[in-house]
């Protein structure tokens, strides 16, 4: 995957047997050994090895639970207690799985989140940033899966709801609704392809994220000072120096996701999914899982005609538009700078946005009334600013501080500081 | 151990008690019920280090059977899980063969009734959820397996955040005992319908169709534990919590000896990652 | 090289083995949980045992019964079947054990082993399952009267025990016990 030049040589007869043949060690060492990265990239760079570990863990926890799960209504419910309460460390299995979802989409909400701050969408990078935003999409559209199957009273109902989003859509609206539950509302037909589905974009996520890395491997990180490599002392080994870091760093969020699985297991999910699901009861009051939440929020906030467009149709499409918006975010950002670091007004703004974000993924959870309308109004508002008027303006407008000539002048000043090496500035 | 939890928790609750003045005005318009939210109780499986305890699951098991059992079914929690809850194979199988259920069909082709035996799951007190429904009033009796799980007041910003390091996992527990101990006179402030009972902790409304289920000395305790609705309530809100979380005592000791584990194991390959770096620096 | 160098060497080399065995340890260790999974489950081991009602199985009879998945042969024989079985001398055996999970496990595959043992030599308790791949043998047919498996030709007789084709050896005698004079435990 090393756009470089190979530095690999085979030192035994086997192995270079091998590499006339299959030269697949080479290819390893070359993209994750030799394969140089920045030497000052922090603990924020540490995510997409997480996210890797993640996505691992969920196939093996996935397959193993499809192993004694049953993709029927009719006893869909009761497998997974089955897997609960019989299933020799079932429980311990099925709490990994859920709540891994949970820690994959902390990551990968850091890991998007790192990625807007330190510019690392600009040329050259666009078609990393897009595929990591396709990652993003089909993470969503699998998570959004993967819930159905326990088949709650929030499984079902969300699934409902979700599903009706497409009737939103003039004249084909109800015909891709039924296209997509295989009937008139969510019932079995719906489980079972869900599970297929659910089962196969782990798979179709594991392929895009080749493609990620091999674009990451062909541009190179960036990194904190947005300054691209410029010299042999700007970078360091990626084994064992980016290896042991991002194995520490693996730990600690390993500590996190035990914590909550042992002893938190239900705190991010919903109650009334313990309860089995009845197509003829709602639920008083119908959230998503919380990584939906912000999105819920913007969905809900168009509450009001614009032109021809009803509010029903306007909310699916300013929720599918507030993940569309990140795709074109490479030509929405005018800065000739890179990095947050050395721009103080977008550094300002980016910290709102994040605020902001978390505001909506609140406001998500409250019920649409009163005083959470506005707000949530308020909050779609400064997401849209955010990337369609902010990023573009700002960068033409904004003066950023002086850059660093390199990476390695950026270190060293930053030792020279004084302050006592911290974990920072090492890395 | 536990105090030091303890002492973190009332200054946890201070805190949100400070947040709760800041969000109570947004809040106010919110969910209108429950009328009163659950007081945390004491639990022996709280924490960390929590555990059940064997004779407060057998006194609740004893007031399932006895009381809830004639409307609520535990279809998830079979005979055999009972020796959780202390009893001897033998003491199961005896437990089992004082229930009937359906079997068959024989070689006639038809359905019969024999006694239970431990790998048989407990029986419902109804046929079907139509019957349920139709001797109740038209409102089916909820299951009990998984109630304890299924139910639980929301917290609420910032409460909610705090209950990561305090580790709150007893929304269910508190909420039943809460709603068996909450029955009361209707202060006229709600309307209550014919034909349901007024309390204030009820989830969805201000009176549900259950009426106060049970009353002081109605179940024979024989360890000398007050026979009070009180104590009832708790045994019968730790029983349930057992019936929805079987293995949590595995999960909580298993999740001690991993975090130990992560933590040392963090703490050596930070060792080792500085060593490899130092060759940079 | 000086002393501090080869201490400094030591040290270095001491933390990296103790990461490297802490880190297996770790894999080994979220290895055992999904290796456990596949084990039956609670719900099945409770299965382990059945009763059965032989009140009705008069000589000559047989019953057939699930038992873990599997046929269990509970037969009744008539005093001609165990006559049969009593006069075949054991080193015409081809497989001289009795198989009985009730006796030791070298007792000699005497008739009276094989089956219900002293005063219940009449019932004879089997997993239905040929030794030699596993299919389900007939009963009352082949050479010597006892059973009989399709699938490749083994005969095992009114015992029964392998008395020819490929089978290795007799068929295997569950764990079992009277709980009454009517009712078999099996397991």
């Amino acid at each position: 995957m090393s756009a470089g030049h190979s530095t690999y040589t085979p030192k035994t007869g086997l192995g270079r047997w091998m590499d006339a043949r299959l030269p697949l060690p080479r290819l390893v060492y070359d993209s994750f050994v030799a394969y140089p990265v920045p030497r000052n990239l922090n603990y924020a760079y540490t995510f997409g090895g997480i996210l890797s570990l993640m996505l691992v863990a969920q196939i093996v926890t996935g397959i193993v639970l499809a192993m004694h799960y049953a993709a029927s209504t009719e006893v869909a419910f009761n497998s997974v207690e089955k897997i609960m309460r019989d299933v020799n460390s079932g429980w311990l299995i099925r709490y990994l799985h859920s709540n891994g979802a949970s820690m994959f989409f902390i990551a990968v909400y850091v890991h998007i989140f790192r990625g807007l701050y330190y510019g690392s969408y600009k040329a050259p990078r666009e078609m990393l940033w897009i595929l990591g935003c396709i990652i993003y999409l089909l993470m969503m559209a699998t998570a959004f899966m993967g819930y159905v199957l326990p088949w709650g009273q929030m499984s079902f109902w969300g699934a409902t709801v979700i599903t009706g989003f497409f009737t939103a859509i003039p004249l084909v609206g109800e015909w891709i609704q039924q296209l997509l539950l295989g009937g008139f509302a969510v019932d079995n037909p719906t489980l079972n392809r869900f599970f297929s589905l659910h089962y196969l974009l782990p798979f179709m996520i594991a392929g895009v994220v080749v493609l990620h890395v091999w674009a990451l491997h062909v541009t190179g990180q960036t990194n904190p000072t947005g300054i691209e490599v410029k010299q042999k002392t700007d970078t360091v080994a990626f084994t064992p120096y980016a290896t042991i870091k991002d194995a520490f760093a693996m730990i600690v969020f390993l500590a996190v996701f035990a914590y909550f699985v042992f002893y938190i297991p239900n705190f991010l999910g919903h109650p009334d999914n313990y309860i089995e699901a009845d197509a003829l009861k709602t639920p008083a009051h119908i959230v998503p899982e919380w990584y939906f939440l912000p999105f819920y929020a913007v969905l809900r906030a168009i509450t009001f005609n614009i032109g021809p467009i009803d509010s029903k149709l306007g909310g699916v499409l300013a929720m599918f538009g507030a993940i569309a918006v990140l795709f074109v975010v490479p030509w929405l950002d005018t800065s000739k700078v890179r990095s947050a670091v050395y721009r103080p007004w977008f550094k300002l703004f980016f910290w709102l946005f994040v605020v902001n974000a978390i505001f909506l993924g609140w406001l998500g959870s409250r019920p649409a009334e009163g005083v959470y309308v506005a707000m949530a109004q308020a909050a779609t508002l400064y997401y849209f600013a955010f990337f369609l008027v902010i990023m573009p303006v700002l960068g033409l407008i904004e003066t950023p501080r002086k850059l660093p000539n390199s990476i390695t002048e950026a270190v060293l000043e930053k030792k020279s500081a004084g302050a006592p090496a911290t974990e920072q500035a090492k890395g | 151990m536990r105090k030091g939890i303890f002492a973190m928790k009332n200054v946890l609750h201070g805190l949100a008690a400070l947040g709760l003045g800041l969000t109570v005005a947004t809040a106010a318009n919110a969910a209108e019920f429950p009328i009163k939210k659950p007081v945390e109780q004491d639990w022996s499986f709280a924490g960390p280090f929590g555990t059940y305890d064997k004779g407060q699951l057998q006194r609740g098991f004893k007031v399932y059977r006895e009381v809830c059992a004639a409307c609520h079914s535990l279809d998830l929690v079979a005979f055999r899980n009972f020796e959780d809850l202390g009893y001897l194979d033998a003491q199961v199988r005896a437990i089992a063969a004082e229930y009937e259920v359906e079997d068959g069909p024989d070689d006639a082709g038809d359905m019969f009734m024999r006694a239970a035996t431990p790998s048989d799951h407990f029986p419902s007190p109804f046929a079907n959820p139509q019957q349920a429904a139709a001797s109740n009033n038209g409102a089916a009796p909820p299951d009990f397996s998984l109630i304890a799980k299924a139910r639980a007041v929301e917290r609420g910003f910032p409460t909610f955040v705090f209950d990561v390091f305090t580790q709150y996992a007893e929304a269910g527990p508190d909420y039943i005992y809460a709603l068996l101990t909450g029955y009361g006179q209707d202060p006229g402030e709600h309307a209550v319908p014919e034909g349901t009972y007024y309390n204030p902790y009820f989830l969805g409304s201000a009176s549900l169709a259950m009426a106060e289920p049970i009353s002081d000395g109605q179940v024979t305790y024989d360890d000398g534990s007050p026979e009070t609705v009180d104590q009832y309530a708790r045994d019968i809100s730790a029983f349930l919590m057992w019936a929805a979380e079987p293995h949590l005592e595995a999960r909580k000791s298993t999740g001690f000896t991993v975090m130990i584990f992560l933590v040392l194991f963090a703490g050596l390959v930070y060792l080792t990652k500085r060593k490899v770096w130092s060759a940079v620096h | 090289m000086s002393a501090t160098d080869s201490t400094e060497h030591t040290r270095r080399d001491f933390l990296y083995v103790a990461t490297g065995v802490a880190g297996a340890i770790g894999a080994a260790g979220v290895a055992w949980p999904f290796i456990d999974q596949m084990r039956p489950d609670a719900s099945t081991r409770a299965l382990a045992s059945i009763q059965v009602d032989v009140s009705g199985v008069e000589p000559g009879m047989s019953l057939t019964v699930k038992w873990r998945g599997r046929p269990v042969f509970i037969r009744n024989r008539t005093d001609a079947e165990i006559e049969e079985a009593k006069a075949v001398a054991l080193e015409d055996l081809k497989d001289p054990v009795a198989r009985n999970a009730n006796i030791a496990a070298d007792a000699p595959a005497t008739d009276l082993d094989r089956s219900a043992g002293e005063g219940k030599e009449n019932w004879l308790v089997m997993v239905g399952v040929c030794t030699h791949l596993g299919c389900v043998p007939l009963g009352q047919a082949g050479d010597f009267g006892g059973w009989f498996c399709p699938c490749h030709g083994s005969h095992y007789d009114t015992a029964g025990r392998i008395r020819k084709g490929p089978a290795p050896t007799n068929l295997e005698v569950p764990t079992f016990e009277f709980v009454s004079d009517t009712v078999i435990q099996v397991g």
